[in-house]
C-alpha cells in the first residue's frame, strides 16, 4: 500500500488508516448488498419456476370479470375491463381520497392548531382532547368507528333524507343529479381559463406596482370577481347549455346521478380527523416558535389582530411547519392504504387484493404497487421541498 | 377627555406637567377568583361567548352518549348473547363487558397454552420491572438496570416465552402466542431494535463513504415511501419466496424484523435531525481531543443529539406502537385481531358484541400511548432545564 | 486491508455454502422433520375454521388437517394454522408458508393451472347463494336487478355474481371487503341489499343476527363452489397424501368404521375394511406414512360423516344437511376410489 508520497509521513498500520478503512467498509457492504439481492432473485425465479406459477406482465391486457363501485374512469365487468383498468381505477380512487383528505386535514389542522392557543378555556381544553384522543388511538380502530358513524344513522335507500327533491342521503351514499353539458359549454371552461390568466396577470402587475410606486391595488379581489362572474356570463351568453339527469328511485336503490359512496366519506372523515390532529400540533408548535416580540412589535406599527396574524406571525410560523407538514401529507396518502379494512377500493384493495387474487402474481403486483406510492411520495416531497425553500428564511 | 388636555407648556423647553387632578377611575373589576375567570377566560367578548357556548354544546352533545354505552347501560355480567340483546332485557343496552370478560383471557395470551400463562404473566412482571427502573428518575444504579433490561431480561423472556427443555418449560410455538402478548412483544422488541438501527442509518447517510450513504439514502426513502402494509405484506407471505428453500424463519420473527426496519427508517431521520442540530464546534473538538470516529460520535455528538430529539423518538414509538395494529391486517393474532376473531362466535352475537371490542382496544391503545407521550412530555420538561434561555 | 477483505469473503462463502447446503426435500419429509403441519386456514367461518374461546380452533377445514396431521404423525395436536385473508391465501401457499391450504377455497381451473396448485380432496360441495332481508318481499335472485351487493375480494363469489348479474341482464353495485366478518357487518348495517357468499357460509353467518328470520337465503344457487384442500405443484408424494387421507375418511364412513367402534373393526373379516385399516396389504408406506394410518385418522379425529356432523351438520348450531356432501351411495357427491 506504500507509495512514494507516504514516505516522509509517520507509518501508520493498514489496519487504522481511516482511509483504507472506509474502503473495507463500503466493499464489505456493496458485497453483502450484492449477494443479498443475488440469492433473493435466483430464489424467487427458482421457487416460482419449481410451483410453476405464471410470471411476466402478461396480466396486464386481460379481462378481470369483476367489478368495482367507485370508479373514476369506465369499468365494468361486461364492458371487457382489463386488470390495467383496475389498477388504474384503484390508483384513481387512492389519489382522489388523498387529495381531499389533504386539503380537509389542512384546514381543521389550522384550526384546530389555532384553537389550542386560544384565550377561551374551554375551547382549547377541547382541542387538547381532540388532539391527545385521536392522537393516541390506532388509525385502524378510528376507521372502524367512522364507517360504523356513517353508516348507522343514515336511512335505507326507500326512505332517503331529501334536499330540494335533487340531493339524496342514504345509507348508500350521497347521489345528486349528475350535469351533462351541452353542445355550448366548452365557452364556461374557456372562460374560467381566461379569469384565471387575468387574476395572475393582475396579482403579478399588481405586486410589480406596488414594489415600485408603494401603491396598492386591490388585485386579488378583481381577479376573484373575473372567476366567479366571467364564466357565469359566458354561461348565459350561450344559453345555458346544461342539463341534470336526476336520481330515480329503482326498487333497491336510486339509479342514476352521481354517487358519493359511505366507504368514501368514512375513510375521508377518518383520515382527515387523524392527520388534522398530528398538523395541529405541527401548527401549534410553529407559531409558539414566533417570538412574542415579532407580534408585539405589529401591534406597535398598528397592525390590527387579523393582519398580524396574517401578514406576520403565520409567514415566520410556516418555515417551522411546512416540513412536518409534508411527511404528514405523505402519511396521509400511505395511511389511505387502510381502506382495504372498511372497502375503499383504493390501490391496494383492488390491486393487491383482488388482482393479486386473481392472477396470483404476487410479485409483480406487490413490485408495481411500492412504486406506485414511492413515486407519489418523492413527487410530493420535490413539490414541498421547492415550496419549502420559497418561504425559508432570506438572511442578508 | 385624554390625558393630554390636563398638560399645558410649563417653560420654553417644551416639557408638559400636569396642572390638576386627574379624573377618578372606576375600581377594577373583580380580577381573581372563580366569577373573574370565568369573565376573563369564557365571556370576554361576544365571539368569544359564542365560542364557549359552541364547546359546551359540543360537550353535551359527545358526553352522555359515551359515558351512557361504556357505563351506565353497560352489561357487566353475563353468561351468553341473552345478557346484551335488548329485545332479551327489554332495556337499553350499551358496551357489553360481559363479553369482554369471558374472552378476557384470549385476549391477553392468544392461544398460549393456560397450564402455561403464568410464564408469560412473569415476563410482564419482569418487563414492568425493567421499565420503571430505567424510566423512573429516583431509582438508582440505572447502569445494573440498563444491563437488566437490555441484556438479562431479553434472554431470560425468550426463554420463558418460548420454552427449554433444559429448565423443564414446555415448548410454545409462536403461533399460539397471540392478543396482548404478540402487540407488547412486537413494539418493545420493534423498538428496541429500531433505536440503534436508525442511528446507525442516520450516521449512514452523514457519511463521507458515498456508497455507505447511497445505500442508507436508498433504504430510508424507500420504507420511508411506501405503506406499512405492504412491507407487513412482503414480510409475511412473500418473504419465503426469496429465500432458499429450507429456511423458513419464524412468521412472528419476519413481521418483527418488518416493523423494526420500517421503524428504523423513520428513527433514522429524526436523528439525523438531531444531528444536524450540533454545530461544528462539537465535532471539531472531539476530533482535536484525537477521538475517532465512533468515539467521537459515541461520547460526544450522540448523547447531545439523541437529547434534542427525545420528543420526536417518543413520538415514533407511539407510532410504532399504535402501527402494530395493522399486523392483524396480514393475519397475526395480535390484541385487535383477537377481539375481532371473538366476533365471530354465534354464542356473543349481538348488536353490541362490536362496538363493545372496538371500545376495549382504544380504551387499551389510549392508556398505553397517552402514558408515553405524557412521560415524554415530563421528561422534556425535565431535561430541558439546563437549556432555557 | 487483504486481510479483512479476505475474511469478509470467506464469511460471504460460508454463508453461501450452508445456504447452498438446505437441498430441496420433499414436504412430507419436512412436515416429519418438524413435527408439525402447517395448514393455511381462514380467519374464522363458523363450522369451518374458527377459534373457541380457549383459542382451540375447531371446523371442518380444521379437521382435515388434524387428519393428515394425524396420519403422519399419530397426533391430530400437531398442527399450525396460520390464519389468512382470502386475498392472501394463494400467496403464502406458493410462497412455502404453508405445506397446504384448507380454507374453503374453490377449485378452479385457473387456480389448479396458472397459481401453480393441485387441488387434492374436496370435502364440501358448496354452491353460491344470496340472502336478503325477508322485509324486501323478494322471491327470487332474478328480481335482484339495481341491488347492492357486499361481497368479500379475492374470491369466486366476487367473480360468479358480476357473471350471474351479466347473464341476466341485470344491474348492481358490488361493496367487496377483505374479510367475511367485515362483509356480514356492513350487510347488517344497512350498507347492502343482498349478502353473497358460498351457501353453507349464508347458514353459518345468519345464525348470527340479533333476529335470524329476518333474513332468508334465496332459492337460486348461481355457481358450483367444490372446496378442497390445496398443496404447491411439483411434490406428487404430498399431493398424493393430502388427497388419499379425505379418501380415507370417505372410505371409512362407507365401511362403517367410527371412531367408537375402529378398534373392534381391526378385527374385522371384510377385506375391504382390513385394507382399510392397515391389517392386510402396505397401503400406508405407498404414500409415505405407517400402515395404521387411517386407524390413527379415525381413531382421532373420525370418519368423514362423524366430522360433518360434528362440525356443520346437526351436532352444530349450523344444523346443515348432508345434500350434496352425502355419501354417493345415499345420493351425495362424496366418492372416494377404493383403496385397494
Amino acid at each position: 500500500m506504500t507509495t512514494e508520497a507516504d514516505r516522509g509521513a509517520p507509518r501508520v498500520s493498514p489496519l487504522y488508516d481511516p482511509k483504507v478503512r472506509g474502503i473495507a467498509y463500503q466493499v464489505v457492504l456493496a458485497l453483502v448488498i450484492v449477494f443479498v439481492v443475488y440469492e433473493a432473485a435466483t430464489n424467487a425465479i427458482e421457487n416460482l419456476r419449481a410451483a410453476k406459477i405464471a410470471s411476466g406482465f402478461g396480466f396486464w391486457t386481460v379481462e378481470a370479470g369483476f367489478d368495482i363501485n367507485q370508479k373514476l374512469i369506465p369499468f365494468s365487468s361486461t364492458g371487457g375491463s382489463t386488470y390495467g383498468d383496475a389498477f388504474l381505477v384503484g390508483l384513481l380512487n387512492t389519489l382522489i381520497v388523498a387529495a381531499f383528505g389533504i386539503v380537509l386535514a389542512t384546514i381543521l389542522g389550522f384550526v384546530i392548531g389555532i384553537a389550542r392557543l386560544s384565550k377561551n378555556w374551554i375551547i382549547a381544553k377541547l382541542s387538547m382532547v381532540y388532539v391527545e384522543v385521536i392522537r393516541n388511538t390506532p388509525l385502524l380502530l378510528q376507521l372502524l368507528f367512522w364507517y360504523n358513524a356513517v353508516l348507522k344513522p343514515l336511512p335505507d335507500p326507500r326512505n332517503s333524507v331529501s334536499l330540494f327533491g335533487a340531493i339524496f342521503l342514504n345509507n348508500r351514499g350521497v347521489v345528486m343529479p349528475t350535469p351533462i353539458a351541452g353542445p355550448n359549454f366548452d365557452w364556461t371552461w374557456i372562460a374560467t381559463l381566461v379569469a384565471i390568466v387575468v387574476w395572475i396577470v393582475l396579482s403579478y402587475v399588481a405586486r410589480k406596482q406596488q414594489a415600485a410606486t408603494g401603491k396598492r391595488f386591490p388585485a386579488n379581489l378583481i381577479g376573484f370577481a373575473l372567476f366567479i362572474f366571467l364564466p357565469l356570463i359566458a354561461f348565459w351568453a350561450a344559453g345555458g347549455p346544461l342539463t341534470f339527469e336526476y336520481p330515480k328511485q329503482s326498487r333497491f336503490n336510486l339509479t342514476g346521478g352521481m354517487q358519493i359512496y359511505p366507504e368514501f366519506v368514512a375513510l375521508l372523515l377518518g383520515l382527515t380527523i387523524y392527520t388534522a390532529a398530528f398538523i395541529a400540533e405541527n401548527v401549534r408548535a410553529g407559531i409558539l416558535a414566533v417570538s412574542k416580540g415579532q407580534s408585539e412589535a405589529a401591534h406597535a406599527l398598528g397592525l390590527s389582530n387579523g393582519q398580524t396574524l396574517r401578514l406576520i406571525v403565520v409567514p415566520q410560523a410556516m418555515r417551522v411547519i411546512i416540513p412536518p407538514l409534508t411527511s404528514q401529507y405523505l402519511n396521509l396518502t400511505k395511511n389511505s392504504s387502510l381502506a382495504v379494512a372498511i372497502g375503499y377500493p383504493d390501490l391496494v384493495q383492488v390491486f393487491t387484493g383482488t388482482v393479486l387474487n386473481q392472477t396470483g402474481q404476487a410479485v409483480e403486483v406487490i413490485a408495481i404497487t411500492m412504486l406506485v406510492y414511492l413515486t407519489i411520495s418523492l413527487t410530493t416531497s420535490f413539490f414541498m421541498n421547492i415550496y419549502n425553500s420559497r418561504m425559508a428564511l432570506v438572511e442578508r | 377627555m385624554t390625558i393630554g388636555d390636563n398638560l399645558t407648556p410649563m417653560n420654553s423647553s417644551g416639557a408638559y406637567l400636569g396642572s390638576g387632578d386627574l379624573p377618578e377611575r372606576k375600581p377594577p373589576v373583580l380580577s381573581r377568583g372563580a366569577v373573574a375567570w370565568v369573565r376573563e377566560n369564557l365571556f370576554s367578548s361576544i365571539p368569544n361567548t359564542i365560542m364557549t357556548l359552541l364547546g359546551f354544546w359540543i360537550l353535551w352533545e359527545i358526553t352522555p352518549p359515551v359515558l351512557n354505552f361504556l357505563i351506565f347501560d353497560a352489561v357487566w355480567e353475563g353468561s351468553g348473547r341473552d345478557a346484551c340483546l335488548e329485545s332479551v332485557r327489554n332495556a337499553p343496552v350499551g358496551a357489553c363487558w360481559a363479553f369482554v370478560k369471558v374472552r378476557l383471557g384470549y385476549f391477553f395470551y392468544g392461544q398460549y397454552p393456560i397450564d402455561e400463562r403464568w410464564r408469560v404473566d412473569t415476563v410482564w412482571l419482569m418487563g414492568t420491572l425493567g421499565v420503571v427502573w430505567l424510566l423512573w428518575p429516583r431509582v438508582p444504579y440505572k447502569n445494573w438496570g440498563s444491563l437488566y433490561f437490555f441484556l438479562i431480561f431479553p434472554i431470560v423472556a425468550f426463554f420463558l416465552l418460548v420454552g427449554t427443555p433444559t429448565f423443564n418449560l414446555q415448548k410454545v410455538p409462536t403461533n399460539l402466542w397471540g392478543g396482548v402478548l404478540v402487540t407488547l412483544v412486537l413494539s418493545t422488541v420493534g423498538i428496541v431494535f429500531s433505536l440503534p438501527l436508525g442511528v446507525l442509518l442516520a450516521l449512514g447517510r452523514r457519511s463521507k463513504l458515498p456508497l455507505v450513504r447511497l445505500f442508507s439514502v436508498i433504504f430510508i426513502e424507500f420504507v420511508r415511501g411506501v405503506p406499512l402494509i405492504t412491507v407487513l405484506f412482503m414480510a409475511n407471505v412473500m418473504l419465503p419466496l426469496f429465500l432458499p428453500d429450507g429456511w423458513r424463519p419464524d412468521s412472528l420473527i419476519r413481521v418483527l424484523v418488518g416493523i423494526a426496519l420500517f421503524a428504523a427508517a423513520y428513527m433514522a431521520e429524526i436523528v439525523r435531525g438531531g444531528l444536524q442540530a450540533i454545530g461544528r464546534g462539537q465535532y471539531e473538538g472531539a476530533q482535536s481531543l484525537g477521538l475517532g470516529y465512533w468515539q467521537m460520535m459515541v461520547l460526544i455528538i450522540l448523547p447531545q443529539a439523541l437529547k434534542i430529539v427525545i420528543p420526536n423518538i417518543v413520538n415514533t414509538f407511539i407510532g410504532l406502537f399504535k402501527d402494530t395494529t395493522l399486523v392483524s391486517i396480514v393475519g397475526i393474532f395480535d390484541f385487535l385481531k383477537t377481539i375481532e376473531a371473538s366476533f365471530v362466535d354465534p354464542r356473543w352475537a349481538t348488536p353490541v358484541t362490536r362496538a363493545t371490542g372496538y371500545a376495549f382496544a382504544a380504551i387499551f391503545y389510549f392508556i398505553f400511548c397517552w402514558g408515553m407521550s405524557q412521560y415524554s412530555q415530563w421528561m422534556e420538561r425535565k431535561l430541558a432545564t439546563g437549556h432555557k434561555r | 486491508m487483504k486481510s479483512i477483505l479476505k475474511a469478509a469473503a470467506f464469511g460471504i462463502a460460508a454463508l453461501g455454502l450452508t445456504v447452498g447446503a438446505a437441498s430441496a426435500q420433499g414436504v412430507l419429509q419436512k412436515v416429519k422433520e418438524r413435527g408439525q403441519v402447517i395448514c393455511g386456514t381462514g380467519l374464522g367461518i363458523a363450522g369451518f375454521g374458527m377459534p373457541d374461546e380457549k383459542g382451540v380452533w375447531k371446523g371442518i377445514d380444521i379437521d382435515y388437517c388434524r387428519a393428515i396431521a394425524a396420519a403422519i404423525l399419530n397426533d391430530p395436536m400437531k398442527v399450525k394454522t396460520v390464519s389468512l385473508t382470502a386475498k392472501d391465501r394463494f400467496t403464502a401457499l406458493q410462497s412455502g408458508e404453508i405445506d397446504v391450504l384448507i380454507r374453503t377455497t374453490t377449485w378452479t381451473m385457473s387456480r389448479d393451472t396458472s397459481l401453480g396448485l393441485n387441488f387434492a380432496g374436496i370435502n364440501y360441495y358448496d354452491g353460491q347463494g344470496f340472502m336478503v332481508r325477508k322485509s324486501m318481499n323478494i322471491k327470487s335472485a332474478l328480481e335482484l336487478n339495481g341491488a347492492s351487493v357486499c361481497t368479500q375480494q379475492g374470491t369466486t363469489t366476487e367473480l360468479n355474481l358480476a357473471d350471474y348479474f351479466r347473464a341476466n341482464k341485470m344491474k348492481y353495485e358490488v361493496v367487496a371487503f377483505v374479510t367475511n366478518d367485515e362483509t356480514i357487518k356492513a350487510y347488517e348495517a344497512g350498507r347492502c341489499d343482498v349478502f353473497t357468499t358460498d351457501a353453507s357460509g349464508l347458514f353459518a353467518e345468519r345464525l348470527k343476527f340479533a333476529k335470524p328470520d329476518d333474513h332468508m337465503i334465496l332459492p337460486e344457487i348461481i355457481s358450483k363452489e367444490p372446496l378442497a384442500a390445496s398443496v404447491r405443484h411439483g411434490d406428487d408424494q404430498w399431493f398424493d397424501l393430502v388427497k388419499w387421507v379425505h379418501y380415507a375418511m370417505l372410505n371409512a364412513e362407507e365401511l362403517g368404521v367410527t371412531q367408537a367402534n375402529v378398534d373392534q373393526m381391526l378385527k374385522s373379516d371384510n377385506p375391504e375394511i382390513k385394507r382399510l385399516l392397515g391389517t392386510e396389504g402396505k397401503f400406508g408406506e405407498m404414500i409415505g406414512v405407517s400402515n395404521d394410518w387411517v386407524v390413527r385418522i379415525v381413531k382421532n379425529v373420525g370418519n368423514y360423516g362423524e366430522v360433518f356432523e360434528r362440525n356443520v351438520g346437526m351436532g352444530s348450531p349450523l344444523k346443515i344437511e348432508r345434500g350434496k356432501n352425502n355419501l354417493w351411495t345415499k345420493g351425495g357427491l362424496q366418492y372416494a376410489p377404493p383403496i385397494r
